[in-house]
């Protein structure tokens, strides 16, 4: 007995992890993955903290040293056509970027997964004509919705915004009805309904812990499109106004000193390219981690 | 196969009929009436009430909507406010330009997509795998319009080999097929075809993966078939799926292709979109969007039929 009871003590007792902290150990695991997060942390910081650590003024420009080369003496990545430091632009310009691409997403997710789920859950004739109002929206390729309801609302960081969440809001809404509508026909959620637990019940304890995961994953690849459709709508003149930093339109104003300083005129495009790519790496890399299949 | 391509016109009218009301209402989101862009400033108020009656601005909304449908099916697409000519006529010529760039790109894409997407499929987690995964990730995040005056500053103001903006030599509207006219699309052509070569590629490196892994291919080598008699069963398993992908990717660029046409002043639908949004020309911005978004659904529902009929795997309940 003596034995046994030894046995028992030292038998190791560990309690499995939890789902979210394997989640997070296979993230860390991930190289790319990680790489991609810590440029988007770098942006996110440099932007919050733009006048701790941005060399110069952001709106104060010289026209006698308009458009000059990178690493023209106290301009590390050059000057703008109005003679502002770029390096400065640059990192206040992702404040609007990052603002003007993430918040259309969010917004879509909140108001995507509410949709999604409620005609999900619900199913037969709801779900079939919310989503077929849906499928409506699908018609339009996102670049030609977002730029119709901009051109229509008119240009400003507000109506960009709402445009882009227009557009997202059918793309999840469509991905949590399907992954809701999963769910609800599961043994697990048949016997809380037996055991008259009452819908709202049903689906903040059962449905919400598993679908949210996905769309959320889902969520967080669109952050890429939203970047470069939201930096789009400004270079079109569409979005934020001069003499406002933010990417795209740093990069349309550029476009015609791409003669005389091409390197400089890129930079802001460069900056879109890796906020973008970086958000699609994370996002794929979460997509693994939480074994979400697409 | 025609009952089920009957079925699958009639499940396209409501989503038509849900496009055209939504282009209607554009018109309607825009701060403010939309006489209020044509209207001369110091108008009367009965001056204004006159127009609003004339136009037939003061009717309720459906009854608008139907007087508007009813001219649109017969072509009528109401007048562009700048130029006064007929919205339909607009849109007819710039949409060929935007079809001819949209296709070639299309075509480069589906062919180096195709390309890498079997080239990652065959050789999976081989370095060419890897490469050919990164290039699709760079093609799907890359803001194309960025990539666009970056290939400018390459090939037009650094080498100078190819003409940065427009559609020919002229300054015409028009492209035509001639080697003249061939060097203005490269550069447009081949920033265009950047995406849907990356989703061409993820498409088409999952699909050649999970065919290989199938029994079947396994059989056919077991019967002593040869790599190549092995690879075409591959293809002939893929095309459709991939081919698919080729046609809503031709869509997309099309209705999605105004930010690379102002890039490069492409004188077709987009650039016509950036002209109506600055102008605040309502009629030829709802009358493009009408055109490009059924023209979408046109396609889709093209390769839907095709798809079926190519692949008799795909079930036509």
């Amino acid at each position: 007995m003596a034995a046994i009871a030894d046995t028992l003590v030292v038998a190791p007792i560990r309690a499995s992890r939890g789902y979210w902290a394997s989640v997070v150990a296979r993230l860390t695991r991930d190289p790319i993955a990680m790489l991609a997060l810590a440029i988007i942390l770098a942006i996110v910081l440099a932007a919050i903290f733009a006048p701790l650590i941005a060399p110069a003024e952001p709106f104060k420009g010289s026209m006698i040293r308009r458009l000059k080369p990178i690493g023209f003496p106290g301009y590390p990545l050059g000057s703008d056509e109005l003679g502002r430091d770029m390096l400065t632009r640059l990192i206040y310009g992702g404040r609007l970027s990052l603002f003007m691409g993430v918040t259309p997403v969010f917004f879509a997710f909140v108001i995507g997964s509410s949709i999604g789920i409620f005609a999900g859950y619900l199913g037969g004739r709801i779900n079939t004509l919310l989503m077929r109002v849906i499928d409506v929206f699908f018609a339009f390729p996102s670049v030609l919705l977002a730029i119709a309801l901009s051109g229509a609302l008119g240009a400003g960081i507000f109506n960009s915004i709402v445009s882009l969440t227009i557009v997202f809001v059918p793309q999840i809404a469509r991905v949590a009805e399907a992954v809701t509508t999963q769910i609800r026909s599961r043994d697990y959620v048949e016997a809380a309904r037996v055991s008259g637990a009452g819908p709202l019940t049903i689906v903040r304890v059962h449905v919400l812990g598993n679908v949210l995961g996905p769309i959320f994953v889902y969520a967080t690849s669109l952050i890429s499109v939203s970047m470069i459709l939201a930096s789009g709508l400004s270079f079109l003149g569409l979005g934020v106004k001069p003499p406002d930093p933010e990417w795209g339109l740093m990069l349309n104003t550029l476009r015609t000193a791409i003669y005389t300083q091409p390197m400089v005129a890129a930079l802001p495009g460069v900056m879109i390219f890796l906020t973008s790519i970086s958000f699609n790496l994370f996002s794929d890399g979460l997509r693994s981690a939480m074994e979400v299949k697409q | 196969m025609l009952l089920y391509i009957l079925r699958r016109i009639v499940y396209v009218m409501p989503v038509a009929i849900g496009v055209s009301i939504i282009c209607f209402l554009l018109v309607h989101l825009a701060p403010g009436d939309p006489l209020t862009a044509v209207m001369p400033i110091d108008a009367t108020a009965e001056q204004q009430a006159e127009m609003r009656q004339a136009y037939g601005f003061d009717k309720p909304l459906p009854i608008q909507y139907g007087i508007w449908l009813w001219k649109v099916v017969q072509g009528d697409l109401g007048h562009s406010i700048a130029t006064g000519r007929p919205v339909l006529s607009e849109v007819g010529r710039a949409v060929g330009n935007s079809l001819i760039l949209a296709s070639v790109a299309t075509l480069i894409g589906f062919t180096f997509g195709t390309l890498f997407g079997f080239v990652a499929g065959y050789f999976r987690d081989s370095p060419l795998d890897k490469g050919a995964s990164a290039l699709s990730v760079l093609g799907v995040s890359v803001p194309h319009y960025w990539l666009g005056i970056v290939l400018v500053i390459i090939f037009s103001a650094q080498l100078g080999w190819l003409p940065p903006t427009g559609a020919g030599p002229d300054g015409s509207g028009n492209w035509r097929p001639d080697l003249e006219h061939l060097r203005y699309i490269i550069l447009p052509a081949v920033t265009m075809s950047v995406i849907p070569m990356g989703i061409i590629a993820r498409t088409v490196r999952a699909l050649v993966a999970d065919i290989l892994s199938q029994e079947f291919v396994q059989a056919l080598r077991a019967k002593g078939l040869g790599e190549w008699g092995v690879f075409k069963h591959v293809v002939t398993n893929a095309a459709p799926t991939a081919l698919a992908v080729m046609g809503l990717q031709l869509g997309y660029l099309l209705g999605g292709s105004i930010l690379i046409e102002t890039v490069f002043a492409w004188p077709g639908t987009g650039f016509l979109l950036n002209a109506a949004i600055f102008q605040r020309d309502l009629p030829l911005l709802q009358g493009t969007i009408l055109v490009l978004a059924m023209f979408f659904v046109t396609l889709n529902l093209i390769v839907d039929v095709l798809q079926t009929a190519l692949d008799p795997r795909i079930q036509r309940s």
